[in-house]
């Protein structure tokens, strides 16, 4: 893994792009497009007044073009990581406090994610009314829907239930 | 390992199923040993599309067990109509009886159902998803005419929508078996379902054909299921197809003379009757093993002291 730090690298274009964060989080080397879906999937819309910055397609080394999301204020929990890892599987979840990134992970697939998407199967029980809290196990190269076994490989972020 | 719900064949081990199948076949023999086994005891039969013949076979085993039936009656004079959920209704009847049958349109309900409630469920049928029982029947019918272990089976019709096939095929890996698919493409089994099947066997026993002609030689058992009409936008489309996968006579010409051919019933124009009266025909005795099967099943979900698996495992 390289240290890849091409968002603070000098450059100032890239520096006023995505501004400094004091204390958050910050997603890097999100492939490029998904940012809007980073946010969707962690329930990030700005009307709790988080402080959020997004960058989209920014050059990188590791990936041609990857997304940035910076989230003032708030420390992702492991749960959201291991979700965000659906739709960015190569992210980089880095810790800032005092402008200092004091925890750098990246984020690892869980077995199973729940309440997070949605069954795009209109015969599953999880698409009605019921009191259900739906459940996708977490495959290889995709999701299924642990009630009806419906699998997405494609597309998952169009599944996040917001 | 236990279970106290059955909703999929497969949780079902190899060790699981020859319980149930040995204990079906005991209560074949003599089912006034367990007349009265479960007196005294109520099931409720809750059954959100009408099924009159897996209802009626639900609730003659449970009667031959000693026990008795409560029936939710059809879902139009239901509570269901007026907007209850599942999660409800199921916890409400819950508390009536001692184990509960489901069969209900969506896929999953089983499984969700099987949440809210702490009595054995079984699983009936949920949309285009599983039926166990269904399943354990056949194999019962399979293993009485051919054997489970050196059996080569074709399966042939809708593939697609049918549970009754997908349940089937998932429990057939945990023997030594060859299964033949054989389908119109646009009726082919779920790319799920082929996922899965890769994945519990290695796959060299898993092929998949559009013609009976060249597998049907080599079959053990031939099981042979329903192509619906409704499934085709067009009348001529099901026309085309619908004659390549019907059996009679002449087909069976080319058939081992051991040919085993099942039908999960009820079936239109897919077996002419000429075959009833062959040894080939398989299919109302499949239907008859319903009772024992189902006997054993809920005897074994409402003791104690059994459960499927229960004392197998250590
Ligand atoms: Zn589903």
């Amino acid at each position: 893994m390289s240290n890849d730090h091409d968002h603070h690298d000098g450059n100032d274009a890239h520096e006023l792009r995505v501004s400094k964060i004091r204390d958050g989080t910050v997603i890097d080397h999100v492939h490029g497009g998904q940012a809007l879906n980073v946010l969707a999937i962690l329930g990030i819309d700005g009307s709790n007044g988080e402080e959020v910055s997004v960058g989209m397609n920014v050059p990188s080394d590791r990936l041609a073009r990857k997304d940035i999301v910076k989230v003032e204020g708030r420390e992702l929990s492991q749960d959201e990581v291991d979700v965000l890892s659906l739709i960015a599987p190569d992210a980089t979840i880095n810790i800032v406090r005092d402008y200092d990134v004091v925890e750098k992970h990246r984020v690892e697939r869980p077995d199973v994610v729940e309440g997070v998407l949605s069954c795009p199967n209109a015969g599953c029980i999880t698409t009605g009314d019921e009191p259900v809290t739906s459940r996708f196990s977490v495959l290889e190269d995709g999701v299924r829907c642990s009630y009806c076994e419906t699998i997405v490989r494609d597309e998952i972020a169009a599944l996040i239930d917001t | 390992m236990r279970h106290d719900h059955l909703i999929t064949s497969k949780q079902l081990s190899r060790g699981d199923i020859e319980t149930v199948l040995d204990y079906a076949a005991e209560i074949d023999d003599d089912p006034s040993a367990v007349a009265d086994r479960h007196a005294g005891t109520l099931l409720g039969l809750l059954f959100f599309e009408p099924s009159t013949r897996t209802k009626m076979s639900f609730e003659t085993a449970m009667k031959r067990l000693g026990g008795d039936v409560v029936d939710m009656g059809s879902v139009e004079s239901s509570s269901v109509t007026k907007g209850e959920t599942l999660a409800d209704t199921v916890r409400v009847i819950e508390g009536y009886t001692d184990a509960l049958v489901l069969r209900h349109p969506k896929q999953g309900a089983a499984t969700m159902a099987s949440e809210f409630v702490d009595v054995p469920l079984v699983n009936a049928g949920d949309g285009a998803g599983h039926h166990p029982t269904q399943t354990m029947l056949d194999l019962y019918t399979i293993r009485e005419n051919a054997g489970l272990d050196d059996l080569t089976i074709g399966i042939m019709g809708d593939l697609k929508y049918g549970r009754t096939v997908h349940s089937l095929a998932y429990a057939l890996t945990n023997f030594d078996t060859r299964q033949h698919f054989i389908s119109p493409e646009s009726l082919q089994l779920p790319r799920e379902v082929v996922y899965d099947l890769h994945q519990r066997q290695d796959g060299t026993g898993i092929k998949e054909h559009d013609s009976l002609e060249d597998v049907l030689p080599s079959l053990d058992v031939l099981y042979v299921t329903r192509i619906q009409r409704e499934r085709f936008p067009d009348e001529n489309e099901y026309q085309k197809v619908a004659g390549e996968y019907q059996i009679d006579g002449d087909t069976l010409e080319a058939a081992s003379d051991d040919l085993t051919v099942m039908h999960p019933l009820p079936r239109v124009d897919e077996i002419a009757p000429e075959i009833d009266e062959t040894d080939h025909a398989a299919y109302f005795e499949q239907a008859h093993n319903g009772v024992p099967v189902r006997m054993a099943l809920l005897d074994l979900l409402l003791s104690d002291d059994k459960g499927i698996g229960g004392g197998t495992d250590e």
